[in-house]
């Protein structure tokens, strides 16, 4: 069941590439912006890759969040799925574990490449691979729990983002940290420790809060 | 089997019914009648557990429904007035998966046979967003050939149905009394579903 | 002598309580202002480091305090209301979100006026000043469902789990920040003041988040008042009330 979610969230996606695409261009622009905004002045860039990507990252994943639950609260699948004999909030994690695999991997395989506009060193580049790895499941849980909160809302895109940035920020700074360590030659794995702790948390507790947000949200 | 206790509904701030009693056995047929937003709907999500009643108890085989929960929805099926289907699937990965998701995995053949009997031959893999508002109907109404739950709760199921597959669905919900099912429904066509015992409840 | 409190938690009845309650902590929270206020301008000694730019510290660190304690305070209600389904507590959650914010907003404000004579700019990414800066967003997140959902139950149970997420979340976000902070800039600039604070000083701060509170509990009493109202607009005890009137 909790396989049919994922395989039936991804069917749908192969379906709707277009949605996909936007989300991963989005990131591509956003990161792109940074060099013409500030100069093309290569020290600082490279100085400031991490915090760039990683804001990035945080503004696709959240991009594509509304879409978690409103398309099928609009057609009554949702509905179908909280009278489903399985836990809700496994369902939830489906979902969370869908759209990281829709948005969140595509991410983290071309960052690397974006990393490269930016000069960072071989090592930094995999560092930032790792971090998002490890990151960009969190966003995805952690807006799980946004997407359900708003669902069916006037402005729930505007809204989603209000509720779920000031969430991310631990994501952020650990993120965008372990990848600024690596480039300064200092060592990284207190950083992706911490961002492994905060995805294990988040897989326990953020599906239980998705979850009980969804049933209120549809009552 | 069902047993339903002064039950309220209030929305905003308006009650829609109150103190509504009923209980339906095995074999039993009950029809929901009433104006638009007379709490119809209302009735019926709150019956399947989707929304708490303001007031009252709803209980199933003894027990409230609120403590059951993931047990009791293996009892039921569910149909409301929006179709459950997605768009961009085909009507049999449609079924297959809306069964799964209920519990109940399906294989092909199951979905295929269930899918021609609605009368969707030759459709079958076709996107459901092509298909017509009756047909995707059809193809949310395959569900119950396939299902094996006790309680049929069903919102407007003939909604947007030719005549022929609205004989085709009374004949469905036949066998599911005659096996000892339940039905609760609500509708504003015509149909008489033969039944041990029918029942009507009016909400104004 | 036993007090029947659940007789307080009908909306009816907290009415009148709290309109009965709050010209007390009104009148309280003024004094303890007056008094406050001339012990923090007048009687305390000039601080010869910081000379009288510090007296902005008790406005400052009584409303950060309060801008923390709140929040805790407002998810703790409308968790009662979530987990009771109180509808009394999820209001006076409601209630408390405005102060909140306005005290965390009040507290980055004097921290500003504070920070430039001191560190010569009006916004440094100290640890304490960025973790107050993202209560302040919390608190709008709360506000901004509360305000975005319609069914006044949906909004109170929704608001519900986003303040317990937010409080799961704030002591992992101040960890953060502070860590962050650290990493960046070294040794961080320090508000600690110096350990052997002059007793007038402390004296007054005290009487200042005294007054803080008072002024907290006579304003959430207020709007709660209103929010009753509102929603319980249709209710005879309402209009008996208004015929009253």
């Amino acid at each position: 069941m909790f396989l049919w979610v994922i395989q039936r969230d991804l069917l749908l996606a192969m379906r709707q590439r277009a949605d996909v695409l936007t989300t991963l261009f989005f990131f591509i622009i956003v990161v792109s912006l940074f060099p013409l905004g500030v100069g093309p002045e290569i020290n600082m860039l490279r100085s400031m890759a991490p915090g760039v990507v990683w804001v990035a990252a945080l503004l696709a994943s959240m991009l594509s969040l509304e879409r978690m639950f409103s398309s099928d609260y609009l057609d009554g699948t949702l509905e179908q799925m909280l009278l489903s004999p399985q836990p809700l909030s496994l369902l939830v994690l489906g979902k969370a574990l869908a759209h990281w695999l829709v948005t969140g991997v595509p991410l983290v395989l071309i960052a690397p490449i974006l990393g490269i506009q930016f000069n960072l060193s071989t090592d930094a580049l995999l560092i930032l691979a790792v971090s998002l790895l490890l990151g960009t499941p969190v966003l995805s849980l952690i807006g799980a729990i946004g997407a359900a909160l708003t669902l069916g809302l006037r402005g729930g895109g505007v809204l989603v983002s209000l509720l779920v940035l000031p969430l991310y920020i631990p994501v952020l700074i650990f993120g965008a940290g372990a990848v600024e360590a690596s480039s300064a030659g200092l060592v990284a794995s207190a950083h992706l420790s911490l961002l492994g702790a905060f995805l294990l948390a988040s897989l326990v507790l953020a599906p239980w809060a998705a979850a009980a947000a969804l049933r209120i949200s549809i009552e | 089997m069902l047993k339903v206790s002064d039950l309220e509904c209030v929305r905003g701030e308006r009650s829609l019914f109150k103190d509504v009693n009923f209980s339906i056995e095995a074999g039993e047929f009950m029809q929901v009648n009433g104006p638009n937003g007379s709490g119809k709907t209302s009735l019926l999500r709150m019956l399947c557990g989707l929304s708490m009643p303001a007031h009252g108890e709803i209980r199933w085989c003894g027990n409230a429904i609120r403590s059951l929960d993931e047990e009791y929805h293996n009892s039921i099926t569910y149909l409301g007035h929006l179709n459950g289907v997605k768009d961009n699937l085909s009507a049999l990965e449609n079924l297959r998966i809306s069964s799964a998701l209920a519990g109940n995995e399906i294989d092909e053949n199951k979905a295929y046979n269930a899918l021609q009997r609605m009368g969707l031959g030759g459709r079958e893999i076709l996107p459901v967003k092509i298909l017509s508002q009756g047909q995707r109907r059809r193809v949310t109404l395959a569900r119950l050939l396939v299902c094996s739950t006790v309680l049929w709760i069903l919102d407007e199921p003939l909604v947007a149905l030719d005549s022929a597959a609205v004989m085709l669905v009374q004949s469905i919900l036949e066998q599911h009394l005659e096996k000892g099912g339940m039905i609760v429904m609500t509708t504003h066509q015509d149909i008489n579903v033969a039944a041990v015992v029918t029942k009507r409840l009016q909400l104004n | 002598m036993a007090i029947n409190w659940f007789k307080y938690s009908s909306p009816a009845s907290f009415y009148s309580l709290a309109g009965k309650l709050t010209p007390l902590f009104s009148i309280t929270a003024f004094i303890l202002f007056v008094v406050g206020l001339y012990i923090s301008f007048f009687v305390a000694p000039t601080d010869f480091q910081q000379s009288e730019a510090y007296r902005i510290i008790f406005i400052h660190v009584p409303v950060a305090w309060m801008s923390m304690f709140l929040y805790l305070i407002m998810a703790g209600w409308a968790a009662i209301g979530l987990a009771f389904n109180t509808r009394l507590s999820s209001m006076i959650a409601t209630a408390i979100a405005p102060t909140g914010a306005m005290f965390t907003f009040l507290a980055l404000w004097t921290g500003a006026l504070w920070g430039k004579p001191m560190w010569g700019a009006w916004w440094v990414w100290d640890a304490r000043l960025t973790s107050e800066l993202i209560l302040l967003f919390l608190y709008i997140g709360f506000m901004a469902l509360q305000a975005a959902i319609d069914d006044p139950r949906r909004a109170d149970k929704a608001g519900a789990i986003l303040a317990l997420v937010g409080v799961v979340n704030i002591p992992i976000i101040y960890f953060s920040v502070k860590w962050w902070n650290t990493l960046h800039q070294g040794a961080t600039v320090s508000l600690t003041q110096s350990p052997k604070m002059a007793t007038t000083m402390l004296t007054g701060m005290l009487i200042m988040s005294l007054a803080c509170w008072m002024y907290s509990i006579a304003l959430v009493l207020m709007r709660t008042r209103t929010i009753i109202l509102e929603r319980e607009r249709h209710t005879v005890w309402v209009s008996e009330l208004q015929g009253a009137a």
